[in-house]
């Protein structure tokens, strides 16, 4: 009867405070060098931390990802990662800094280390936390307040949210990414349609996909104003924790298996609300916009604000197309970009790098292009396959683990006016730099813009390697 | 945390929806220390020219509405990034209760952690009162946290639900760390389960274990 939700969060549930809030334990913490204020909060009230332990910290949000990066000459943005190492050590928190190949973005090493599992609740002071939900946790973002308490607690104060399920049905046509379908998700119930709702991702499209793919997925909810995204561990997650260095092992392992199976909701579970999606339908999906929402196939046009029924409405989509320098009813195919960003919690992992060194194979860059790895061992992994190769003889940038150009916090900024294909989460006004304008997108279809200068549709160029 | 009881100030509306946290405060500015201030931060790219000078366009540098303590906005109103520091520019530029049909969920809690009032008003609400502030540019709205009513200009009251425990907070302005503290044993009693169910998750299971 209980849906995955109901069931960790029954776990985890140490009381019930006054006013209905529930006072909610947090199995794992894991923090980033975007947090200092927490640190120096907790220290200034002569808290401590309680269980130091447990936690593990990684630079990512203003480490340097190439030579010359502006993050390494800037006092203040290395003052950052510099606070976290300092912190980390004097609280005897285990931090993966920078030159550490476990080093990287947050949601895409705690996959990585095994540190996410099935049925634990998860925090970490970033709203893409809701990325390791894919395990079939329930993972949120929190704000530094919050990270303060829980800190010192272990513990975090919540309101139950509802819980909606979107079902991806049919079969995902050739060429279409899980970006793509997080995207169509995103368009359908809105940038808002999430909001006070932990999502629950299911359907045979979402069962397919593998662990890389699920992230990519529920690392988005919060674009569709969810806080937690989820998906059912099954033996894809056993599979992928098999043999990770925080993964439990020996009886251990036993153990867990016997409690990670029954974490999905069961067949009559009930759900709060309920959309679904026809896979076949989804088509290589690029946004055109200043919101997530604002997603089209590829085939479409930028839309006209004229066509819009709501006054407000209507001059959002107005600024929107201002803000992006976009004319309503230019093919979205023929808008030319001025650089390319592969990376992110969103897509930087192996698979995702896999996917755009395919489209780039054998091709050249015409303008520029980053690739920034995950993390230091999907970097190792990667070269060890030979990708930096291929990138680099297509003329792309090979780079350093970090957040880079997702963020616009770190020195890696586009320039006002400059127009990014991207494989991040975000394309609000000034997110990749002040004035510079976004396009989300998958990594294949990243590449391809890279290399022909405009959004293309990424099935034209993998048609024309085939024949 | 500053207590929120009553407050009747200046409002300003802000119409369009979906308003991010990115607009709220550019991420570059996130590195400041707090103590500093936040205030200059706050919707930094659009209040002011590249130039420095103010955007005279932009509703918070017009003059009715530079002292406004209370924000009216449309739906999703801090969607987006998690960063605090939303709410810490919103509050040193001297925000104290913001009323919309809907909040980004991180957005909210944290106000609430600030002593910000966040409150959910439908969404034919919010409209009219952003109509009225239009109207009369400069017009006051009453907020009352005890009695959970938000007065709009035409003098018209309108109730709003806000969680006992949230208000409460508020009202006491509660340091929230120190009455988690009280419930220290039912903590300690759910580690001790947690070590029996999920041992492996103890001192990290790290590498060695």
């Amino acid at each position: 009867m209980p849906t995955m939700f109901e069931k960790i969060w029954r776990r985890h549930v140490v009381a019930e405070g006054p006013g209905g809030q529930t006072l909610l334990y947090v199995d794992r913490h894991l923090l980033h060098d975007g947090s200092p204020e927490a640190f120096r909060r907790l220290r200034a009230a002569g808290r401590t931390v309680r269980r130091p332990g447990e936690l593990v910290a990684t630079a990512d949000h203003y480490v340097p990802t190439g030579v010359g990066s502006e993050a390494s000459a800037n006092e203040e943005i290395r003052g950052m990662v510099e606070a976290l190492a300092r912190n980390s050590r004097e609280l005897g928190i285990t931090q993966f800094g920078p030159g550490d190949v476990r080093q990287g973005i947050v949601h895409v090493i705690g996959p990585e280390q095994g540190l996410t599992q099935p049925g634990i609740v998860l925090v970490c002071g970033d709203s893409h936390t809701a990325t390791h939900g894919a395990f079939g946790a329930l993972a949120f973002g929190i704000g530094s307040t919050e990270v303060e308490h829980v800190l010192a607690t272990q513990c975090l104060w919540q309101r139950k949210p509802k819980v909606m399920r979107i079902t991806v049905n049919g079969t995902r046509p050739f060429g279409v990414a899980a970006k793509d379908v997080i995207l169509a998700i995103i368009a359908k119930i809105g940038a808002a349609g999430g909001v006070g709702h932990a999502i629950e991702y299911a359907g045979p499209v979402i069962r397919g996909m593998s662990m890389e793919e699920r992230m990519t997925v529920c690392n988005m909810s919060i674009e569709a104003g969810a806080r937690a995204g989820m998906i059912a561990p099954d033996e894809t997650t056993f599979a992928y924790l098999e043999g990770r260095p925080y993964a439990p092992k020996g009886a251990h392992r036993d153990q867990a298996l016997a409690l990670w199976k029954a974490v999905p909701s069961d067949a009559d579970a009930v759900f709060d609300s309920e959309a679904s999606l026809d896979a076949a339908a989804i088509a290589p999906t690029v946004t055109w916009g200043t919101s997530p929402q604002d997603a089209l196939p590829i085939s479409a046009r930028v839309p006209d604000p004229a066509r819009e029924g709501d006054h407000f409405r209507r001059e959002a989509m107005g600024r929107a197309l201002d803000y992006m320098g976009l004319r309503p009813g230019t093919p979205l195919s023929e808008i030319a970009v001025d650089r390319v960003f592969i990376g992110s919690c969103t897509n930087s992992r192996i698979e995702d790098l896999r996917a755009a060194a395919a489209v780039a194979r054998g091709r050249r860059a015409v303008v520029t292009a980053w690739v920034v790895p995950g993390s230091g061992l999907i970097k190792r992994a990667a070269e060890a396959e030979g990708l930096h190769e291929i990138f680099r003889a297509a003329g792309f940038e090979w780079r350093e683990p970090g957040c880079s150009m997702c963020i616009g916090m770190n020195g890696d900024t586009a320039r006002a006016g400059e127009r990014v294909a991207s494989t991040s989460n975000r394309n609000f006004e000034g997110r990749q730099g002040k004035g510079a304008r976004t396009h989300l997108m998958s990594p294949a279809m990243a590449a391809a813009a890279a290399v022909t200068g405009r959004l293309t549709d990424v099935r034209t160029l993998v048609a024309v390697r085939a024949e | 945390m500053e207590p929120f009881t009553t407050l009747t100030a200046t409002a300003v509306p802000m119409d369009l929806p979906n308003i991010d946290t990115d607009r709220i405060i550019p991420a570059r500015f996130l590195r400041k220390p707090r103590e500093a201030g936040y205030q200059q931060f706050f919707f930094h790219d659009v209040r002011f020219n590249p130039d420095g000078s103010e955007n005279g366009d932009f509703v918070l540098n017009q003059p009715p509405f530079r002292q406004a303590k209370i924000l009216v906005t449309a739906e999703n109103f801090g969607c987006g990034s998690s960063r605090e520091g939303a709410v810490w520019a919103l509050m040193h530029h001297g925000i104290r209760c913001v009323i919309g049909p809907s909040f980004g969920d991180i957005f909210m809690e944290n106000c609430f952690k600030n002593g910000v009032l966040a409150i959910v008003v439908p969404a034919e609400t919010a409209a009219g009162l952003r109509g009225q502030l239009h109207a009369r540019p400069g017009a006051p709205v009453s907020v009352d946290l005890e009695r959970q009513t938000v007065t709009a200009p035409d003098g018209t009251a309108h109730p709003f639900d806000v969680h006992p425990f949230r208000k409460q907070a508020l009202l006491k302005g509660q340091d929230e760390i120190a009455f988690t503290m009280e419930y220290a044993q039912a903590i300690e009693a759910h580690e001790a389960r947690r070590a029996a169910e999920m041992p492996w998750l103890l001192s990290g299971g790290g590498p060695a274990a």
